[in-house]
């Protein structure tokens, strides 16, 4: 048991009607599909809602509903994050409905979704609510029976006092309960005790989702409502330069066709406000497919845009000026700067012992270059936004992982304060980052604003992958300096990428070696770039982790021993202080997945990869096995070992992990965006190879490290190793080590050249 | 424009349209029927798969004047109450993670279990393989139809 204060998350215990006075009340007319039914809620619906505090409301009846905060997008935080709530106060899972909240951070406080921070972050702020709850109903109950509050226990929603054998449902003091003082401090449960915490609970949406409910904001529908089409530049490096909208505008059920700005010139960029077209064409019309067909008729003229410079805010807030250079690059073109960057000294960003030296007197040095392409997220919703703007208000309902930058985006570009501006939270066709950036909301909210009228705006798939934000492409170099007896001396990685280095400097091996050095480099462009699930790390584990695999066979070490001696070295004895990760839960996942997948028995024909990683607070080791199908790979198993701390829903955070492992061996093996004179070279799926159902695995198993430890995220850190995982097995069946993704196609370059 | 009788989830619909419009479209912004979804628009991807005349089809690619005269089911057709054994098994594995592609694969999983109830995995691959899903749930799926197949 521990207490808490619950003062610090004052904000969350503000009632609504506190709040009414202040902005726009949620009057966001929900879809229809989206609201409970009298039968999914076991008890039915109640007469009244009482609300305890923002993510807390208790019927009459008993029944309960719980906000969710954060953006859903497939990471099933509308299930987890409710289900801490529920834990802590003490009811029973099946009289939980549960809602999305819309965005209300006076309310909720943090309600963004990425870095895989949505459970770690909210742990706390979550058990206080629930905790705080249900000493609410405690108390209420207490002054009801006029007995001490600290003789009443619950259980699954009953208020129990023992000594007078006196019982009531939660619903039975929720009127009572709800007009209470908040408390100050709360006593939290002992994990020991949990007991929805660690059980699988089915995805909250499931059913809805079975039976194609609307639940995206592409199956938004409003009266009134027009849909809108967008045009974009061909290239990156390109603007508008002029269009004749006649033809388009006479099809039949077309409104209006215009160009728009999306932000104004002396825009200070947010964050989040990445941008690749400023200026676009709007079509905009009844239906979606008249729309498609007047964007067809279109008569744009592009011309090439000269340099400019914005700008742009960082993460934590200072604003700086930003490039964006001129000119319409090519992947060729990048190849052969990234080549020319590596051979130059970079920025030094970590330096342990004298590397330089080690180098020097090493009696061999193993070198190796790892190179990756763009990559276009491809979320299945492309992206879409429905925004309704009059003259003193905008409403919103969007894909969107970052509401509260993009709220400030909004206020600058319609000129309405940020409290006139409701952003009410879609689930998202997927995100992996890349609805992060908002740019889709204001494009939405520009065109809403011009022709006078809710729309909804889509991209066609072509516009959403042709759009930018894409992974950045990479590349490094590791260099080992071993001695005469093989005996590993010094470390060397230098590496970067368009337009951003790959290298968290502090993260292992840094840490496991006297002598260690890391540089960075970087070239400006203008192809946009963003988060893409597990930024930089997508990348820089593939390197890592096949180099230490080439590393330990050079050395003769088995590839998990190596890393463990490694890992040991760095717990026992670390080497600088700076170091961001625990060796031993490093350790800890190493050894899980040798154990859980027999390594060291061999099997014929099966050929296995092992790789580890941390990132975004958890860790995480993967063993791959494949076969060969004569020069085809094919994935049989892969056995992954996680420690993210304490498991809230084991079953769907398995699920997670399923499909970033999926994902990851998809990329691997496919993913690329190549570039010509600025223009994406591949545009829809039938170029765009993704990876499919006789791809996947035909096993995946995801076992956790059991502990005690505050949970961390999971979106993200099973997606990184998988890469490495991969290419150490190909070379275990190929004899070819790969240094270019996407495998498949080095592997068929190789056999075509052989 | 022109009128076409349509036979979708058992009802006759009529529709005032495009004769090119594609049947997807006409089910999401027609017919109110938002469960078969757009991902593609070239039948690469498979989210707008629905059942037409027993088979699997890619809705986004076939004009409404091809689907006069035949029987289409959507997702939002396939049972009353959500509890057509693919859903059920969809449900007891927890498929779906942002679900999006899901009403596709679910369709063309039924599709295929309709044609053969006991598939082979390599079956499930070829029937299952023009319906992408970025979260990955690909095992899950493979999971799921074999527990429909032997409910
Ligand atoms: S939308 Fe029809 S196959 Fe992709
Ligand atoms: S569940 Fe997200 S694309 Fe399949």
């Amino acid at each position: 048991m521990s207490i808490v204060k619950t003062k610090l998350d004052r904000r969350s215990f503000l009632k609504a009607s506190a709040l009414a006075g202040g902005g726009m009340m949620l009057s966001f007319s929900w879809l229809a599909g989206c609201k409970p039914s009298p039968k999914e809620v076991a008890l039915g619906l109640p007469d009244e809602w009482f609300e305890m505090n923002a993510f807390i409301k208790i019927g009459e009846n008993g029944a309960v509903t719980l906000f969710n905060p954060n953006p859903e997008f497939g990471q099933n935080v509308k299930t987890s994050m409710p289900m801490i709530l529920a834990e802590e106060l003490d009811v029973d899972w099946k009289n939980v409905w549960v809602e999305q909240a819309d965005f209300y951070p006076e309310r909720y406080g943090r309600q963004f979704t990425g870095g895989s921070q949505s459970i770690r972050q909210g742990w706390q702020p979550l058990r206080t609510a629930g905790a705080t709850a249900r000493a609410m109903l405690v108390a209420a109950a207490a002054q009801s029976w006029n007995v001490p509050a600290n003789e009443i226990t619950t259980e699954s929603g009953v208020l129990i006092h023992q000594a007078s054998g006196k019982k009531a449902g939660y619903g039975e003091m929720a009127s009572l309960a709800a007009t209470l003082p908040v408390p100050e401090e709360v006593e939290l449960k002992d994990k020991k005790d949990f007991k929805i915490i660690g059980t699988s609970k089915k995805n909250v949406e499931v059913n809805k989702i079975l039976t194609g409910k609307p639940l995206f904001t592409i199956d938004y529908k409003k009266e009134g409502m027009l849909v809108a089409m967008i045009e974009h530049a061909p290239a990156f490096g390109m603007r508008l330069k002029s269009f004749d909208a006649a033809e388009a505008k006479s099809m039949p059920g077309i409104k209006d066709v215009f160009s728009f700005k999306v932000h104004q010139d002396d825009y200070e960029h947010n964050f989040f406000d990445t941008t690749t077209h400023y200026e676009m064409i709007a079509v905009v019309g009844n239906t979606t497919w008249e729309v498609m067909q007047a964007k067809k008729k279109l008569k744009a003229e592009w011309e090439v845009a000269p340099e400019r410079s914005i700008m742009q805010s960082g993460f934590g807030g200072n604003a700086s000026k930003v490039k964006i250079p001129a000119g319409l690059e090519s992947s060729e073109g990048h190849r052969a700067r990234m080549e020319e960057f590596s051979k130059k000294p970079g920025n030094i960003l970590r330096r342990d012992g004298d590397p330089e030296a080690a180098f020097k007197k090493a009696a061999k040095i193993l070198e190796r270059t790892y190179n990756a392409p763009y990559l276009a997220h491809n979320c299945m919703e492309p992206v879409t936004c429905y925004a309704h703007v009059t003259a003193d208000q905008a409403e919103l309902y969007g894909p969107i992982q970052a509401p509260e930058v993009i709220s400030n985006t909004l206020s600058a570009r319609l000129g309405l304060p940020k409290e006139k501006i409701q952003i009410n939270l879609a689930r998202m066709g997927g995100g992996f980052g890349q609805r992060a950036y908002g740019h889709h909301l204001v494009e939405a909210a520009v065109i809403s604003k011009q022709v006078g009228a809710p729309i909804k705006m889509v991209y066609s798939r072509e516009d959403d992958m042709t759009y930018g934000i894409y992974r950045p492409t990479y590349t490094a170099t590791y260099r080992a300096a071993l001695d005469e007896n093989n005996k590993l001396l010094a470390l060397h990685v230098k590496a970067g990428g368009i337009p951003e280095t790959p290298i968290a400097p502090n993260r292992f091996p840094a840490g496991a070696l006297d002598n260690y050095l890391a540089e960075g480099w970087a070239i400006e462009s203008n192809i946009t770039i963003g988060a893409f699930r597990a930024p930089r790390s997508n990348f820089i584990a593939s390197a890592e982790q096949s180099f230490l695999d080439e590393l330990a066979e050079e050395m003769d070490k088995d590839p998990i021993d190596f890393r463990l001696e490694l890992l040991e070295r760095a717990k026992t004895n670390p080497v600088g202080s700076n170091n961001d990760y625990d060796a031993e839960r490093y350790a800890g996942v190493l050894k899980l997945v040798k154990e859980k997948s027999n390594w060291g028995q061999s099997e014929p024909g099966i050929h296995r990869g092992v790789s580890a990683y941390f990132c975004h607070n958890s860790y995480v080791a993967e063993v791959l096995d494949l076969r060969l199908e004569g020069n085809k790979p094919v994935v049989e198993n892969v056995v992954a070992a996680v420690d993210c701390g304490i498991v809230i829903n084991p079953d769907a955070a398995a699920n997670m992990g399923e499909g970033a492992i999926v994902d990851g061996i998809g990329n691997a093996f496919f993913g690329e965006l190549p570039f010509k004179d600025g223009v994406p070279q591949k545009n829809n799926f039938h170029q765009y190879r993704m990876i499919r159902m006789a791809e996947a695995p035909k096993k995946v198993e995801v076992h956790f490290v059991k502990n005690d430890i505050d949970p961390t995220g999971l979106g993200e850190p099973l997606f990184p190793p998988i890469f490495a995982a991969v290419s150490n097995a190909l070379y275990q069946a190929t004899g070819r080590r790969l240094y270019n993704q996407p495998f498949m196609k080095e592997l068929e370059s190789e056999i075509t050249r052989m | 424009m022109a009128t076409f009788n349509l036979n979708i989830n058992g009802k006759t619909q009529i529709v005032d349209v495009d004769p090119n419009t594609p049947i997807l479209w006409v089910l999401r912004d027609h017919l109110d029927l938002v469960g078969t979804k757009y991902g593609c628009g070239i039948a690469q991807c498979g989210s707008c798969t629905v059942i037409m005349d027993g088979n699997a089809v890619r809705s986004c690619s076939i004009p409404v004047s091809a689907a006069e005269g035949t029987k289409i089911t959507t997702i939002e057709g396939l049972s009353e109450k959500g509890d057509h054994p693919v859903q059920k098994a969809w449900m007891e594995h927890d498929v779906p993670q942002c679900g999006y592609c899901q009403a596709g694969q679910i369709m063309s999983a039924v599709a295929l279990l309709d044609n053969n109830p006991n598939p082979s995995d390599t079956d499930i691959d070829n029937a299952m393989n023009g319906n992408i899903c970025r979260c990955g749930t690909y095992v899950r799926i493979k999971k799921a139809i074999k527990t429909a197949a032997n409910s």
